[in-house]
């Protein structure tokens, strides 16, 4: 028997028929929007523990204070029946208003903000301000022996941002995780 | 009229405008401002249970017989942490509870105090959802709002803590109608599109087979009723989960019985050569699918279902119904009837033939015996015994659990209360309590193990307090009869502390309970030692001594598909596949 299901016959956007027995690992990007309640937090993080989920950034912060609601953007990895899960079992926390997977829903941006601590003197600090002016990090702390760079931008460029800065004293960093939204209107 | 109370009459006065006659709980120092005004009022009767975890199965039981939420009432610490089992017992069964905890004063929380504990915290994942109240204002609302949750979509517990200050302050009662609407609202009605894909399938279908659990129970009667028509009308076979018995009736012609890892031959054989699977309200749970890599090769699985997380959690399906049963089943059924009742039947009649192959195994076979009750024996005299009249059984957890759900016969839903996904022993015994107070002139049978049954027996000094007649139907091996099984089978026989040593007299128990008790050894006296039990007026053990190393078959060793089966030695020898005999 031949079974026809034309795609997105059941219009809910968790059931998109791709390859169930796809064993390969994706990485999502998700925006949960919840009611600014305590304790929601918890909820979202209790269920990647609980269920053995994985979590590669999250944040979190009220967006519209008068409507109570909050965002929390959560970038997760898993085959594609894992991601349709977390999706699932996301949208099942009473709470939870909305459940985004901004990977497969069409473009969006990411940006995360890092601060990098990096120590040196002579010719190391002068090649780190070099390469902090090419990521357009800005210099948001000095003394005579480090700098504290800011630099936004998608977690690559973080990465390599860090790479670079790392033959040249880079001490100590700290990530916010990334924050996104769609592209377009 | 201004409406101003204490937090307190408040939660009584909620609770009586959701309906809600019976509360089961226990009094502790965070919850007396409660208990003060449950004193002083008499709509909501309270029963007085023995211990928190007894509170939350009785109210399970008053639930699933009722199909009404279940009211719990608990103080703070433990009174909270012993409700942890049965929350979560009714989280995996889906079983709507309102569990009302009390909590230290919200100036004393976080300090340790007396009594204290993160109820909120620890019952996060064992409750569909739970709330702190910390102020008066707020209270009405958030239980009103937790009855919403606990019955809207699927069904769950929830919990309201409720710190004892916020009991005793003063706010304005809101009702449940003058609250604003609650932006949890799951959708109901199925996409018309995907049923009438399924009801395609279904007049194509050569070897169809619908496979039901306990959604439909949790839809209410009116998807049971649908279900019948549906599967009487297409001539489908159909067979159930555990939580699903009662839905399709067992004497109806359809009927395959029980699948899973003790279900019926001819029902998983059906399942695994099936070209068309339609689950409805049932989650493919690992005691039904066995290996999930062979579960069921050939077919083409149609799931219904409210709850999206149980679509393609464990079995991808083709055809995915997110939706209230009743509903869909409701829709099904119309478009089925308006495309003109087609069904392949000539290929259905063949499938009929194969299935009716395997029922000729007999796979409930067994030697009975003159000098000892076999188990399956009392529970086929009990069925014998009992089935016309107005009864509801509820079990523990165990062989006894499963030949219950082989030997009796359900003809309608709400009539079986059983810890499914938790398999919680100690549940029978409270659970048949709570049935009792909902059906106080029912039969209330609780299917017990010597073992199971001690886990929660001080909840008979509630069922003689309340005078609910419950009968327990104590199957006693002496053994914990399943761990002994998996020993046997799977364990070189090495029975690792699996024997139930220094047991208590249970007839003498019964008396110092203040009830009846009864022991039974020979056969010949089986049917009048249950119909002394049936008959006596009030609660009852019956201790029947049965066989001590009877193994519950058929079986499907967890971890192999359904393909796989172990018979007992009596079962008819197989045609037709490679089942080991």
């Amino acid at each position: 028997m031949v079974l026809n299901i034309k795609q997105g016959a059941s219009s809910h956007s968790a059931y998109d028929l791709r390859d169930p027995n796809a064993q390969i690992e994706e990485r999502h990007t998700l925006a949960v929007l919840v009611e600014n309640e305590p304790g929601v937090l918890a909820r979202v993080i209790g269920l990647f523990s609980g269920r053995g989920y994985n979590i590669d950034s999250l944040t979190v912060a009220e967006t519209d204070h008068e409507g109570h609601r909050s965002r929390i953007t959560i970038v997760t990895r898993g085959t594609p029946s894992v991601i349709e899960q977390i999706k699932a079992q996301l949208g099942r926390i009473v709470p939870v208003h909305d459940v985004h997977d901004l990977t497969a829903e069409g473009p969006s941006v990411e940006r995360e903000l890092g601060l990098f601590k990096v120590g040196g003197t002579g010719e190391h600090r002068v090649e780190a301000l070099r390469i902090a002016e090419i990521f357009r990090a800005n210099v948001v702390d000095s003394t005579l022996k480090s700098f504290v760079f800011e630099i936004t931008g998608t977690p690559e460029k973080l990465d390599a941002f860090a790479d670079l800065m790392r033959p040249l004293g880079l001490s100590d960093q700290a990530r916010t995780g990334v924050a996104a939204l769609a592209r377009g209107a | 009229m201004s409406r101003k109370m204490t937090g307190a009459k408040m939660i009584v006065e909620a609770l009586k405008d959701q309906g809600v006659d019976t509360v089961f709980g226990y009094p502790g120092g965070a919850v007396l401002p409660i208990y003060d005004e449950i004193f002083q009022q008499n709509d909501i009767k309270h029963i007085l249970v023995r211990h928190e975890q007894g509170a939350v199965h009785m109210a399970e039981g008053y639930a699933r017989s009722t199909g009404k939420p279940g009211v719990v009432l608990v103080t703070s610490g433990p009174g909270a942490t012993n409700a942890v089992t049965g929350l979560t017992d009714a989280l995996l069964d889906s079983i709507p509870l309102i569990v009302l905890s009390g909590q230290v004063p919200t100036f004393l929380v976080g300090t340790d105090g007396f009594q204290e504990a993160d109820t909120v915290g620890i019952t996060r994942p064992c409750t569909k959802h739970n709330w702190l109240v910390k102020d008066t204002e707020k209270l009405a609302q958030t239980i009103h709002q937790a009855f919403h949750v606990a019955t809207t979509g699927r069904p769950g517990p929830v919990l309201v803590d409720i710190p004892k200050d916020v009991q005793f302050a003063e706010a304005e009662y809101v009702g449940p109608k003058q609250i604003p609407a609650s932006p949890y609202q799951p959708k109901k009605k199925g996409d018309l599109d995907a049923i009438t894909q399924l009801v395609e399938l279904m007049e194509r279908a050569e070897r169809p087979i619908f496979y039901t659990g306990g959604g439909v129970i949790n839809s209410g009667p009116a998807a049971s009723q649908l279900l019948r028509e549906i599967v009487d009308a297409t001539g489908f076979p159909i067979t159930s989960t555990l939580m699903g018995l009662g839905a399709y009736p067992a004497s109806g012609k359809n009927w395959l019985g029980m699948l899973g890892m003790h279900g019926m031959y001819e029902a998983n054989l059906a399942m695994h050569g099936c070209d068309l699977m339609i689950a409805v309200g049932a989650r493919f749970d690992d005691r039904i699918t066995g290996r999930v890599a062979d579960f069921s090769p050939g077919s083409i699985k149609v799931q219904i279902d409210i709850d999206p997380s149980s679509i393609n959690k464990v079995i991808h399906v083709d055809l995915p119904i997110q939706a209230d049963v009743g509903h869909v089943l409701e829709d099904m059924l119309k478009i089925w009837k308006s495309r003109g009742r087609k069904t392949n039947s000539a290929a259905v009649q063949k499938w009929w033939a194969q299935i009716e192959q395997w029922k000729a195994t007999n796979c409930l076979a067994y030697t009975n015996s003159d000098t000892i009750i076999k188990p399956q024996h009392a529970l086929q005299r009990l069925e014998a015994l009992t089935k016309d009249r107005d009864r509801y059984i509820a079990t523990e957890v165990g062989q006894h659990q499963m030949w219950a759900a082989q030997f009796l016969h359900f003809e309608d839903p709400n009539r079986w209360m059983t810890s499914g996904g938790l398999g919680t022993m100690g549940y029978g015994l409270p659970a048949s309590v709570g049935v009792q107070v909902a059906h106080p002139d029912a039969l209330v049978i609780n299917v017990a193990g010597d073992a199971s049954w001690l886990m929660n027996m001080q909840e008979m000094g509630t069922a003689v307090q309340f005078r609910a007649p419950v009968k327990q139907f104590i199957l006693n091996n002496e053994r914990l009869g399943m761990v002994r099984q998996w020993q046997q089978l799977l364990h070189g026989e090495r029975y690792s502390q699996s024997w139930s040593d220094s047991l208590p007299d249970f007839v003498k128990l019964a008396e110092a309970f203040g009830c009846k008790g009864r022991q039974v050894s020979d056969p010949a006296e089986l049917d009048d030692a249950i119909r002394e039990m049936i008959e006596y007026d009030g609660p009852f053990i019956l201790d029947v001594l049965v066989e001590k190393h009877e193994n519950c078959f058929p079986m499907i060793p967890s971890g192999k598909p359904h393909n796989e089966m172990l018979l007992s030695p009596e079962a008819g020898a197989f045609t037709g596949g490679g089942a080991l005999v």
